[in-house]
């Protein structure tokens, strides 16, 4: 089983520069787990206290993970996954 | 150093004061590795905040997959602040999340909607690490 993973320019450092990695699991929490194990560091960027980061964005073919179960978004063989840290700030 | 060409410089002084008192955003966007800002994109502040700003999750994935399939990247990514100087906050070196785009900061605070002049700041942020430089403005980027 594998899903294609879309890696954000400022957590290449954890893929050796790659842009897109491939992982397995049948959520995105095992997903996070099998990146882990090839790229360690990168999970620790994803998730804070058990959930995904506040201004991590994190989509399974298109959709954002926070409309569709978070950590428990079911993932199939060919999903496409894309990373996207938010863009964001405030005064 | 950011070199800018007058008219993305004047569409960024533009969405700034429009949106004003909320924090305006956006990005601009160039071939990759070129360090041009060449494709001037607004974007709507989803927090519609005059204190933040953040793009929304589906239009920010809608604008990476665009640059994406142009070999694009985000040259420029500027906001707005309305009531403060044109630095970089806490939360924004906290937040900044391209090592390779100048970060553009514009204040408001001065003549709001109005005519007159704004601060306009340019600056890398780097793990953490705000290095302010010097913004150089051309009737156009050279060919």
């Amino acid at each position: 089983m594998a899903i294609e993973v879309r890696i954000p320019t400022i957590l290449r450092t954890y893929t050796g520069g790659e842009k897109a990695v491939t992982g397995a699991g049948d959520n995105l929490s095992a997903l996070i787990d099998d990146l882990e194990a090839n790229h360690p560091g990168l999970k620790e960027r994803l998730i804070e206290n058990g959930d995904l980061r506040r201004f991590v964005n994190v989509y399974v073919n298109d959709e954002d993970v926070r409309f569709i179960g978070g950590l428990e978004a079911e993932l199939t063989d060919g999903d496409q996954v894309v990373v996207l840290p938010a863009v964001a700030g405030g005064c | 150093m950011l070199t800018i060409d007058q008219a993305t410089y004047d569409a960024i002084v533009a969405h700034a004061k429009r949106d004003h008192p909320d924090e305006a955003c956006g990005i601009v966007a160039g071939p990759e590795g070129s360090d041009r800002p060449e494709r001037f994109i607004e974007m709507v502040n989803a927090a519609g905040s005059p204190t933040f700003y953040e793009f929304d999750s589906t239009e920010l994935l809608e604008l990476y997959k665009q640059m994406w399939d142009r070999d694009e990247e985000p040259v420029i990514v500027y906001h707005s602040h309305t009531a403060t100087e044109a630095y970089p906050s806490r939360t924004d070196i906290g937040l900044a999340s391209e090592p390779n785009a100048h970060y553009v900061l514009v204040s408001t605070r001065e003549h709001g909607n109005n005519d007159g002049p704004v601060e306009f700041r340019s600056y890398r942020i780097v793990e953490g690490v705000v290095t302010e430089e010097e913004v150089a403005v051309v009737p156009g980027l050279a060919a």
